[in-house]
Parts: structure tokens; sequence; C-alpha cells
């Protein structure tokens, strides 16, 4: 109990000072996962939305397996990564292990299949008739995915989020390729880890709750968007 | 499409400030890569200006030398003094090695000479020097209810079997069970009590004895909160003891097997030519250099009010056993030949 409370105060100590440390460890995490949740949406919506649009065969099993990888182990990740950019593996020319442009692929990996699939969810949610009705208007492939995208743009954005929150909370793959180098590659989660493992645990509880201030504050802050966007909807 | 524009235009804003702040707070982090596989190429200075960007050297190690905030010392102080970034990652001894024969780093900092050894005959590690040395501890209940106080690390931990065996249940033993390097000294001495490990004790497990498979600050925990016994390094259980309300006392201290010795080694650039083995060379030097070596005996003595780990270079002679390293001649740049 002393131990939460100590961390909680510790962990206001910690804010008020504005610690270097902990503050370029807390913005390397928000960097890190903020470019990983950038580069998989890139990635992930068009293709979610290619999915929904396109009919083909096996596309229940593919929609099934982008489902099931939303259960991805992060550790699992990391191995692959690790293994692919290893000075010894295939990217090794690379020297990417042990930087945090590693922890933004593995991070890239971790989380597409959940943008893909909840862009998928959020399109299929959609009136049926909206899909018939563009198509029927001579639009082009583009032009209707675009549409529709724009649409189901909150469902979309709901996606996005949840791949930031997996991204910037998640330790086993960060661990695994960024090496938890002070000063270099350590983030919030392998801070945490680092200081429960030495016995610090008020530091770790002061890290957690940083975390997830960092959490509420970008919540907040897409929900401060989508609001006014909604208001501004209206007058349409 | 205009309707989602604004949105889409102040997250990329806000993105575009966080990465622009990133690249202002953390210059060296940019340019880091440039500057490993230059060095390699061009031959680097001896003495790095200061200002320079700084020079970046990939180091492995392990938990029980991490943990103890003794390399965070030496990070800050090489930085300053050097010219050189030290980039450490703490591993597991089983994992640090992985991690060195797949040259991901330049230098292997580690504690387990069965594994070291066979990393050099591999022809994976050069340049191994010995750098400090503590001791491994048996630590457990005040009460110490297996009444092994006293005995040598071997009698000790037979008796905690035949307890645990005979269905004593507060004797428990706590195994880091990681391949590392307190679990490979913890395999040596059930070798040395004669038992085989993988058939005798991993292999035939009863309540008594537990694997936790994590570094040893966990494993302490639990044998704290378990009330049990552990093998751990002396260092660790210092710094924990001291950041922590833990309910372990060190049980049996005294015992051959229980020395715990840290050595350095640099990749062999014939396997892997593109590691930084000129400032591999340079740190190896340092570490056992005179103020490498005070720098390392004076670490945690104002905390703990005595030093974590004891300077190799103290010692009369390291060369003979149990120590068997050389711990004072310099070494040079390994040479690659050209085939």
């Amino acid at each position: 109990m002393d131990e939460i409370i100590s961390g909680i105060i510790e962990a206001f100590h910690l804010i008020v000072t504005l610690d270097p440390e902990v503050m370029e460890i807390a913005q390397r995490s928000l960097t890190v996962s903020m470019e990983a949740t950038i580069i998989a949406a890139l990635i992930a919506i068009p293709l979610g939305a290619i999915i929904y649009y396109f009919s083909f065969r096996g596309k229940r099993i593919v929609i099934g397996t982008i489902q099931t990888l939303y259960a991805l182990p992060t550790v699992l990740v990391g191995l692959l990564v690790y293994l692919l950019v290893s000075n010894a593996g295939p990217l090794g020319m690379f020297r990417m292990l042990y930087t945090t442009n590693a922890m933004v692929f593995a991070q890239v990996l971790l989380i597409i299949p959940i943008i893909a699939g909840l862009t998928i969810a959020g399109l299929s949610s959609l009136d049926k008739e909206l899909k018939y009705t563009i198509q029927s208007l001579n639009a082009s492939a583009f032009q209707a995915v675009a549409t529709l995208c724009r649409e189901a743009k909150f469902a979309i954005m709901s996606g996005v989020l949840l791949a930031f929150g997996r991204a910037i909370a998640e330790v086993g793959a960060v661990m695994m390729v960024g090496g938890n180098i002070r000063h270099f590659t350590r983030t919030l989660t392998t801070a945490i880890s680092l200081n429960t493992s030495m016995g610090e645990f008020a530091t770790s509880i002061a890290l957690g709750i940083i975390l997830l201030s960092i959490a509420l504050i970008v919540n907040f802050g897409m929900n401060l968007i989508q609001t006014r966007h909604m208001g501004g909807e209206k007058d349409v | 499409m205009k309707k989602v524009l604004p949105v889409f235009g102040m997250v990329l804003l806000i993105v575009a400030v966080i990465l622009t702040a990133g690249c202002v707070g953390t210059p060296g982090q940019e340019t880091g890569n440039q500057t490993v596989t230059s060095t390699v190429t061009a031959t680097p200075t001896a003495t790095p200006t200061t200002g320079a960007v700084p020079d970046q050297l990939k180091i492995a190690t392990t938990t029980s030398l991490y943990d103890t905030g003794l390399l965070d010392s030496v990070q800050d102080y090489y930085l300053e003094t050097y010219n050189v970034d030290l980039l450490i990652t703490s591993q597991g001894t089983g994992k640090a090695i992985e991690s060195a024969k797949n040259g991901d780093v330049d230098v292997l900092l580690v504690h387990s000479p069965s594994q070291e050894a066979a990393f050099i005959d591999d022809g994976y590690g050069v340049n191994h020097r010995g750098i400090a040395y503590n001791y491994f501890l048996i630590v457990g209940p005040e009460s110490d209810p297996a009444g092994i106080k006293g005995m040598t690390p071997e009698e000790g931990l037979t008796t905690l079997k035949n307890l645990g065996e005979s269905g004593e249940s507060n004797v428990i033993f706590v195994s880091r069970g990681d391949n590392s390097g307190t679990h490979s000294a913890e395999k040596n001495i059930w070798k040395a009590a004669g038992f085989n490990y993988t058939a005798d004790i991993s292999g035939n497990p009863g309540t008594w004895y537990i694997e936790t498979g994590s570094g040893m600050g966990d494993t302490l925990t639990i044998a704290g909160q378990k009330q049990a016994y552990t093998l751990t390094d002396e260092a660790t259980f210092l710094t924990y003891k001291n950041n922590n309300n833990l309910q372990l006392v060190p049980i049996i201290d005294e015992g051959a097997s229980l020395l715990n010795r840290y050595t350095v080694m640099t990749i062999n650039p014939e396997k892997y030519p593109n590691t930084n083995v000129k400032a591999a060379t340079d740190f190896t030097n340092w570490l056992i250099s005179k103020e490498g070596q005070k720098f390392i005996g004076d670490y945690g003595t104002e905390t703990y009010g005595k030093s974590l780990f004891v300077p190799m270079s103290s010692l009369a002679d390291s060369t003979v056993p149990p120590f068997s390293i050389d711990c004072s001649t310099p070494v040079t740049v390994p040479t690659v030949a050209t085939a």
C-alpha cells in the first residue's frame, strides 16, 4: 500500500519538476507510437477499404484471419522483427536492431490488423444502400471507397485510437527490438519493466500514471475534434 | 471530403510538432547509424574532440550488472569524458550472448565462465578480459527453516532438496531458470553436489523447486513473497534490499562455487566486419585501466557502505584459478585476416 501511495506522490513530483529523463522517455514513447500509428493507418485503412469493397473468393477467411491477428502476441512480433533486422538476419545490413526505427516497425506490424479489421467493421455497419447508390452514380472504385470511408470516419478513427493505445502500452516487442537502451530506445513501458526489476516500484507506478495521462490526453483531444466536427455536420 | 481535411490536418500538425521536437531533443539519435558505419570504413581519431557527434558503442550485458545502476553511471561518465555514447541493452546472459552471436552489439559484458568459453571457442569473441568480481549468495528467510546456515553451498542445496522432497512445506528454493549467468552458477553447484541438473532437479521438480524464468529482481521478489531460498548475486541483492522491504537475508555466503566473475569481450570482426571494434577496444582498455577499475570499485560505496563489485585488478594474480582471467594486458584492435 505504501508503494502505491509513494508512487502517486513520486509521479506528481516527476511531472511537476519536468524530470528530464522522464520527459525524454515519455516523448520517445509518444513519437514511436504516433509514427507507428500513422504508418499503419496509411497502410491499413486503404487495405481494409479494398477488402470491404471488392468481392473475391476467400474474403471471409481473409477477414477472419485479420480479426484473429488482433490477438497477435507482442513478443512474437518482437521476435519476428528481431530475426528480420538482426545483423545476422535478412535486413541486417541496415543495422536497425536496437533503434527506434525497429520499434516503429514492430508496432506497425502489431496494429495493422486492428486498424484494417475495424475499418472493415466500420464500413460494414454502413447502410448497404449507400454502396449501391454510389456505384449507380458511376463513381470510380477510388471515389466510391473514399466516400464510404468518409461516411465511416468515426468508426475508423476509433480503430486508429485503439491501435495507438495498443502500440503505446505494449512492452514485449519494443523491449526485444529496442533493447531498452537509456537515452536511445527506452520507452515508458520498458522503463516500467526495468524499474520493477530494479525494485524501484514507486518509479514504476509514477511512469505508469504518466503513460495513462498521455493516453487520456490523446483520447480527449480526439474526442474534442470529433465532437466539434459532428457539430459542423448538422449544418449540411 | 472537405469536412475530413481539418481533422487529418490537425492530427498531422500535432504529429509534426512532436516529431520535430523529437529531432531537436535527441540529436545523436538521427545520425546514430551513420556514425557506426562510418567509423568502420574510416579510421577514427584516437581522441574524439568534445562537441563532435559522439561515437556509439553497442553493449549487451546481463541484468545483474545493469540493474545495480553501475552501467548508467559508466555511460554518463564515458560520454562526458570520451564522447562515446554507450548503448547498453541488458538481458539474461543467454540472450545477451545470442545477440552478440548475431552481431547486433559490439561488446559483451557477462558473468558465465562456461558460456564465455564456448562463445570464444566458437570464434565469436576476442579480447577477453576480467573486470570485476563479487560473490553469489544463498539468501533465505531470517528464520532459516532448513537450518543450512554455515554449510557449504553444495551441502546447503542438498539439504534443501532432501527436506523439500520429504514434504517439509516451508522449504522452497526459487531458481532463475532462464539460462542466465546466475542460473548456470546454480547448475554448477548442483553438479558439484553430485546431481544431474536436468534429470534430478529441473526434470524432477517437487513443489519445493520453483523456476521463475525471470530476471534477478523479479526472482528475489518471488522468493521474498514465498519466504523461500534463492541464489542471487551480491550486487543485485544489496540494491534490491536497499530499495525494498525485502524479507530475505544472506544464509550462505562462503564457498568456492559462489565466485561471480564479470568479464568483457569484443565481438570478433571476422564474423561481423561492420561492428565498432575500435571503440570496443578503447572501452575494454578503459575498463581494465586504473581509472576504470577505480570507477567500478567506488561504485555503490556511498549507498551500501561497501563496493558492489570488487575490481579484478585488486587481485595479486587473476590468471590463476578460480579467477583464471587476464585483467591487465591492454588489448589491441583485432585485425581481420584478408582472405
